[in-house]
Order: C-alpha cells, then sequence, then structure tokens
C-alpha cells in the first residue's frame, strides 16, 4: 500500500486526531472528580495557613471543619446573604458592580484566642492571578496572619509572595490607622515612607507584584469596610 | 527469518543498560538538560519527574514502533508529536490527580516533556526503525538514564542545599548555627546554576573513567 498517497495522508491524520482526542476526552473526564476534589483541598489548606496553621493535604479537611466555625456570605452593606461561602468563585464576583457582590467571610475559632475573620482576595499580579487569604482578629483591624499564593509570576522573584518570609510581617498590622481610617496594607519599598503600623517591605526586584498585591488587599478589603463597622459595634 | 529473540536476550538487555552509563542522554548526547536544571533542587521532584519521562520515553517508542510501518513519511514528525503529546498530557492529568503537591512543584515542566529532546531522538533514531519491544526498552533504558543523573543531581542539592532528603531532615538540627551550631546550607546548592555545575561533575567524573567518551 501507497503510505505517500494524499489520500491516505489525510485520512491517517484524521483518525490519529479523533482517536487521540476520543482518549484524552475520556481520560479528562474520568480524573476531573480527583482533580477536584485536590483543588478544594488546596483551597482548604490556604485558609488554615492564612490562621497560621499548616496542615498537610490528609488532615486539611479535619482541621478545616474543626477551625472553621462558620461560613457567610455578606454584601457591601456588611448585610448577611444567603449561600454557600466556600463556593464563591471571587473571579465572577470581581466582574459584577461592587454592590451586588457576594463577599465571603469564613469565621475561625482560635481557643483563647476568640474568632478570627478571614476574607479571601484576588487580583491581578504580573502574569497571571494572584490570591490569598487575610486573617483579622476579633478588633476586626489587627491582621491575625495572611496567605497569599498565584498562579504563574516570576520564580524568585513576584513567586515569592507565597513565601513564609513575606507574609509572616504581615502578622500584627492593622489594616485602619488611629483615626478610624481605612489604610489596607501598604507594600513599601525600602526608603519609602510608609507607617510601620500598616505597612511591610515589598519583594526586591518584584515591584509590578508587590503593587498589584497592595492593590489586591486595598480593593478587597475595602469592599468589607461596613461589614468591619457592624461587628465593630 | 532469523531465529527467535528471548524477551530479555543479551543485545535488549544493552538496550536498557547502554543508556545508563555509555550512551547517556544527559551526560553523553546532552539532550534534555533544561529539565534537568530546573526540577532538581529535590529529591521528590526529580524522582517523580523522571518516571513521568521514562513512562512517556517507554510508551512513546512502543506505540510509534508498532505503527512504524503505516506512518506517512511526510508527517512522521507531526504523528510523533501527537503521540507524545497525548502521552504527556495524559501524564500530567493524572499527577493532578493523585499526587498535587508534587504536580504544582513540576508546573510547567510536566508539559515541557513533550519538547524534551530525548524523546524525538529516541522515536526518530530508534522505534521508526525497531521492532516495539526493544523500542520499549530502549524508552525505558533512555528514560532509566536521564533518570538517574537527575537523582544524582537532586540528590546532592537537596542534602546540601536544604540539608534534607525527600523532605525528611537529614543534617542535625544542632549542627545549625542558629542553633548554636557551626553549620549552614549552602544557599546555591537550591539555584539552578549548580544544578549545570553538578551535571559537569558527573560528565567530568565519568570521562576520566572512560577515556573512550572523551571526544578530540
Amino acid at each position: 500500500m501507497d503510505t505517500n498517497g494524499n489520500t491516505y495522508t489525510i485520512l491517517y491524520s484524521a483518525v490519529m486526531v479523533v482517536v487521540v482526542a476520543i482518549l484524552l476526552a475520556v481520560a479528562a473526564t474520568q480524573l476531573k472528580p480527583f482533580q477536584d476534589a485536590n483543588i478544594l483541598i488546596e483551597k482548604k489548606q490556604n485558609i488554615l495557613r492564612s490562621v497560621n496553621i499548616v496542615a498537610d493535604a490528609k488532615q486539611a479537611t479535619e482541621l478545616f471543619n474543626q477551625t472553621i466555625k462558620e461560613l457567610i456570605i455578606v454584601n457591601s452593606k456588611g448585610e448577611k446573604v444567603e449561600g454557600d461561602a466556600f463556593k464563591v468563585d471571587l473571579k465572577v464576583e470581581h466582574s459584577k458592580p461592587v454592590d451586588q457582590r457576594k463577599l465571603p467571610v469564613y469565621i475561625a475559632a482560635m481557643g483563647d484566642k476568640g474568632k478570627v475573620y478571614i476574607i479571601p482576595l484576588r487580583g491581578n499580579g504580573l502574569w497571571g492571578p494572584i490570591w490569598g487569604y487575610v486573617a483579622l482578629s476579633s478588633d476586626m483591624n489587627t491582621i491575625y496572619g495572611a496567605n497569599f499564593d498565584h498562579s504563574g509570576e516570576t520564580p524568585g522573584l513576584g513567586a515569592e509572595i507565597n513565601t513564609e518570609k513575606f507574609q509572616k510581617p504581615f502578622i500584627g498590622k492593622t489594616i485602619f490607622d488611629k483615626a478610624g481610617l481605612f489604610t489596607s496594607i501598604v507594600i513599601a519599598k525600602i526608603g519609602e515612607k510608609a507607617d510601620p503600623s500598616n505597612s511591610v517591605d515589598a519583594i526586591s526586584g518584584g515591584t509590578i507584584t508587590s503593587k498589584a498585591l497592595q492593590k489586591m488587599l486595598y480593593d478587597d478589603l475595602s469592599t468589607y469596610q461596613e461589614f468591619f463597622k457592624t461587628l465593630k459595634k | 527469518m532469523g531465529e527467535k529473540e528471548g524477551i530479555f536476550s543479551k543485545k535488549n538487555l544493552k538496550l536498557l543498560t547502554n543508556p545508563l552509563s555509555n550512551a547517556n542522554p544527559i551526560t553523553v548526547l546532552v539532550l534534555g538538560i533544561c529539565s534537568a536544571l530546573a526540577v532538581t533542587a529535590q529529591l521528590k521532584p526529580a524522582v517523580v519527574m523522571s518516571l513521568s519521562v521514562t513512562i512517556v520515553t517507554a510508551f512513546s517508542n512502543l506505540i510509534i514502533s508498532f505503527i512504524r510501518n503505516t506512518i506517512p513519511n511526510r508527517i512522521r514528525i507531526i504523528v510523533q508529536l501527537v503521540v507524545v503529546a497525548a502521552l504527556v498530557i495524559l501524564v500530567d492529568q493524572v499527577l493532578k490527580a493523585f499526587v498535587y503537591d508534587v504536580s504544582k512543584q513540576l508546573s510547567v515542566f510536566v508539559g515541557l516533556i513533550i519538547t524534551n529532546c530525548i524523546l524525538m531522538g529516541r522515536l526518530e533514531a530508534f522505534a521508526l526503525g525497531n521492532k516495539p519491544w526493544p523500542s520499549f526498552l530502549d524508552g525505558i533504558g533512555n528514560g532509566a538514564g536521564y533518570g538517574l543523573v537527575l537523582v544524582t543531581i537532586a540528590f546532592f542539592r537537596e542534602l546540601f542545599g536544604s540539608g534534607s532528603l525527600w523532605g525528611y531532615k537529614i543534617i542535625p538540627q544542632e549542627w545549625y548555627i542558629a542553633n548554636g551550631g557551626w553549620y549552614s546550607n549552602n544557599g546555591m546548592m537550591i539555584l539552578p546554576p549548580m544544578a549545570l555545575i553538578i551535571v559537569g561533575v558527573i560528565i567530568w567524573i565519568q570521562r576520566s573513567k572512560k577515556p573512550e567518551l572523551i571526544e578530540d
């Protein structure tokens, strides 16, 4: 048989593509449930890390259920909204106007330290999305812990936002100034004038990611201001 | 037809063992260097990467060898690419489903197995002209030869760079300066240039032991 003829070549490639496509489609659908479970577990691990609990994949669900006592959704006026807070997709919410957004809050019970409120964040880094969780102590001002991650920031530079070295300094910072004005957290370059109570050091060489993270903190935390006020009362 | 060859005849065994030393894809053929630099800061990703590459080389060799007489010569590179790409996507999906943390560490490098020169090299040079079983062995051999070097590099980099192996602390904690000792991890080990230096040292040792490998 002539394997170099045009008809043969075209038929051959068509059949090959169909066979491969079917194979991959079957594999992808079969493995999807496992992959989704892993993504959920990772989310739980990240949330736990924002309250300074390091859990491996096996313990994550159990520890999450023990620690996170309440999952609620609020709106920008600080009122509670019905829904499953864990399943809220921030990417979808961010495309809506602020007053229609669902704002999830995960409430953790941290023993003698009382209730801690975890706020999920999402923003745009240099190369792709960045996200994170900021845990606020019950004064709704002091940061109890923070965890950030990214999908493709530059290794060694912007990608450092998911390291402990970058995240630890957030602990103890405040997001309101002494007059009660919302300041969020400033990611300050060395030498930049910033109030040490609400700023942390930026990453050298990762300026765009640092600024993006600062913007993410400001934008997302500011939508919760009314909610913070109702809790402070 | 000649006499039937045994499954593990001397010739076939050579296909397995040759790539481990005299025809090692990394140290002798100098293929697949880029992933060798990228995923060897720790032992675990290096082992998973080696296994993934071995599976892909073995099965792509096997499949291509099976269909070698049907492939239209004009599109043979495309056919090879499709087979390799399909296998790599399968491996990537399986890793994401069952070893999620490792798959995150390997990130793009699993996908980049497609462009690993070892694969296309073996398909072109071996699988297109040999029967399925020897091709399969050749694939395993080359994957293992690649893996051997990767694991060796990762062993030294993790031990001296992070003081651990497979994530377990090996260097006693009291040795560290922070705990009043005298020891400190070598930060250079974690950076990619150190992988290149270790590859260089491995090549050096190998060639000084086997002078026949030295090119003019």
